[in-house]
């Protein structure tokens, strides 16, 4: 691998070797505090090594003394672009040890703020992965539609990202009278918006030659490498726990699994657009719909699940979430385990950038959508 | 020659996807109305945050410099991360019988998660979350407060 390169001087052969070179924790593209350490020869990857633990919280540990009500709101600081699916997720899980039948109104209320989640999720991963690519623009572009939909949030439970709205038993707070209206003015705003993303950034050639073809993940390696969300459906891995394993609302809305067969970063990015506007018709299924009822079930004040095991799986923005509880009757767990989608996502970056520039490391990292306190929690 | 034709259109065909995106820039040059870009501090008078905001836990006092906190410490306990601590003292009532009540509602603002959890566990409802959003201070120690009033005292009826 190492070329031999001839002295002019000297006439002697020199030997070039492989270098080690950090990247992050602390670079712009890692998108938090993810350090890379790169085998390089001149500017081809050879091996890259991620680094984890700036940002460990312990998270799983905090979680064993926590009552069920308070560890819904640590999931928020995990994966907080998703934080709403994170707490579905941790609530469904008590929910099922709890056995415990949500009211429609609840569910169809978890899978509209879900989608909502989704689509926010992605309009910043778009406008970041346009600045990763050198266009500032589109960060403008992703961040001012993305406002409306945190504005939606914040109006109607009171925080903007970290948002803990879903409880164990239901929800914190029934919707605010005006969520209906300003969901619907979304959807119109943002059904217009979307095809401004394809004209500014999808048949641009600069993006297009730097995407088709780079880090290329087939089919078989996306499902060794467990890697799930619109990363591993973009390689033909039909992975949609929303369509396999349907929860709350998912089952009553029609909606098409964005899949593509390239594998490349080009087809995670069609892929996530293509998604945009999945989550925009599950909405639309929805808005008019929401059953009246209860916006909580009835649970005790304190929460004590049956001695047992019980998982649940959700699609947050980056895939499959995983919540494992094991109970020995208390009221906190005694051991609980969060599959996060970020984690398995992050491993199969060396297999997919070997052998390209790290200019394409960059490009590869970002449409694997990596947020980094889900990683490393 | 076939390359070379191919090889030129391919450059205007790069060119036109450059112009393509431009479009949308120069759209919004053109129409400043859709411009939502707002000028934070200047627009501090008129910007209003929504109702629930979660901005920080206060203590409702009414006029008469009463609150409705019991000292129950429900929210302390309720509290994941310790923010809230509820000093309590006992007083001898009128009638010659002891009262606990607070001292002190020490809160951390520092340490809190806005996890909305304290407001609902209250039992009076004496605690909600402020819209105030500007928390910047110099000095971390500033960020301790205690929230019940000098001299205020139990709301009547509120047990
Ligand atoms: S909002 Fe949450 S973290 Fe903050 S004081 Fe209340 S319970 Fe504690
Ligand atoms: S604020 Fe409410 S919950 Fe907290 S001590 Fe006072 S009465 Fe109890």
């Amino acid at each position: 691998m190492a070329e031999t390169h001839i002295n002019t001087i000297s006439g002697k052969p020199l030997e070039s070797q492989e270098y080690l070179i950090n990247m992050g924790p602390q670079h712009p593209s890692t998108h938090g505090v993810l350090r890379l350490l790169l085998t390089l020869d001149g500017e081809i990857i050879h091996k890259v090594e991620p680094h984890l633990g700036y940002i460990h919280r312990s998270i799983e540990k905090m979680c064993e003394k926590d009552s069920y009500t308070q560890i819904v709101h640590l999931t928020d600081r995990m994966d907080y672009l998703s934080s709403h699916m994170n707490n579905e997720a941790v609530s469904l899980a008590v929910e099922q040890g709890l056995e415990l039948e949500m009211p429609e109104r609840v569910k169809v209320i978890r899978t509209i703020i879900s989608e909502l989640t989704r689509l926010s999720s992605h309009q910043l991963w778009w406008g970041v992965f346009g600045m990763d690519l050198g266009a500032i623009t589109t960060f403008l572009y992703g961040f001012r539609d993305r406002e409306m939909i945190i504005d939606i949030f914040e109006e109607t439970c009171g925080a903007r990202l970290t948002m803990n709205y879903n409880v164990p038993g239901g929800l914190m707070f029934d919707i605010h009278p005006n969520f209906q209206k300003r969901t619907k003015a979304f959807v119109a705003h943002f059904k217009q918006k979307l095809p401004e993303y394809d004209q500014l950034l999808t048949g641009n050639v600069i993006f297009e030659l730097r995407t088709k073809g780079v880090g290329i993940l087939s089919k078989e390696d996306a499902i060794s490498y467990g890697v799930t969300g619109p990363s591993g459906r973009a390689s033909g891995f039909s992975n949609d726990v929303r369509k396999h394993n349907p929860y709350s609302a998912y089952s009553q809305v029609e909606f098409k699994e964005a899949l593509s067969e390239e594998g490349d970063s080009y087809a995670r990015y069609k892929v996530r657009i293509q998604e945009m506007w999945e989550s925009l018709s599950i909405i639309e299924q929805l808005i008019d719909n929401i059953p009246e009822g209860d916006y909580k079930a009835k649970t005790k004040a304190v929460i004590k699940l049956p001695k047992g095991e019980y998982y649940q799986k959700v699609e947050t923005a980056r895939g499959e979430f995983g919540v494992y509880i094991i109970s020995e009757g208390g009221k906190s767990p005694y051991r609980l385990k969060f599959r996060s989608p970020g984690f398995s996502n992050l491993s199969a970056l060396d297999h997919m950038a070997k052998g390209a520039k790290i200019g394409d490391l960059v490009v590869i990292m970002s449409t694997l959508d990596l947020v980094i306190p889900d990683i490393d929690r | 020659m076939k390359a070379i034709i191919k090889y030129i259109s391919s450059i205007f065909k790069a060119l036109k996807s450059l112009f393509r995106g431009m479009a949308v820039t120069g759209h919004y040059i053109s129409h400043p109305k859709e411009i939502i870009t707002q000028q934070y501090p200047e627009n501090r008078e008129t910007l209003k945050m929504f109702d629930m905001f979660r901005g920080e836990v206060v203590l409702t006092h009414n006029e008469r410099n009463e609150h409705r906190c019991t000292g129950c410490s429900a929210c302390e306990v309720a509290c994941p991360n310790g923010s809230i601590e509820i000093i309590s003292k006992r007083i001898e009532m009128p009638d010659g019988k002891k009262k606990k009540v607070i001292d002190k509602f020490v809160y951390h603002l520092s340490m809190c998660t806005f996890c909305n959890l304290c407001i609902l566990s209250c039992p009076t409802d004496a605690i909600k979350m402020s819209q105030d959003f500007e928390h910047a201070v110099f000095d971390r120690s500033q960020l301790t407060k205690v929230l019940n009033k000098t001299g205020s005292k139990l709301m009547e009826g509120v047990r």
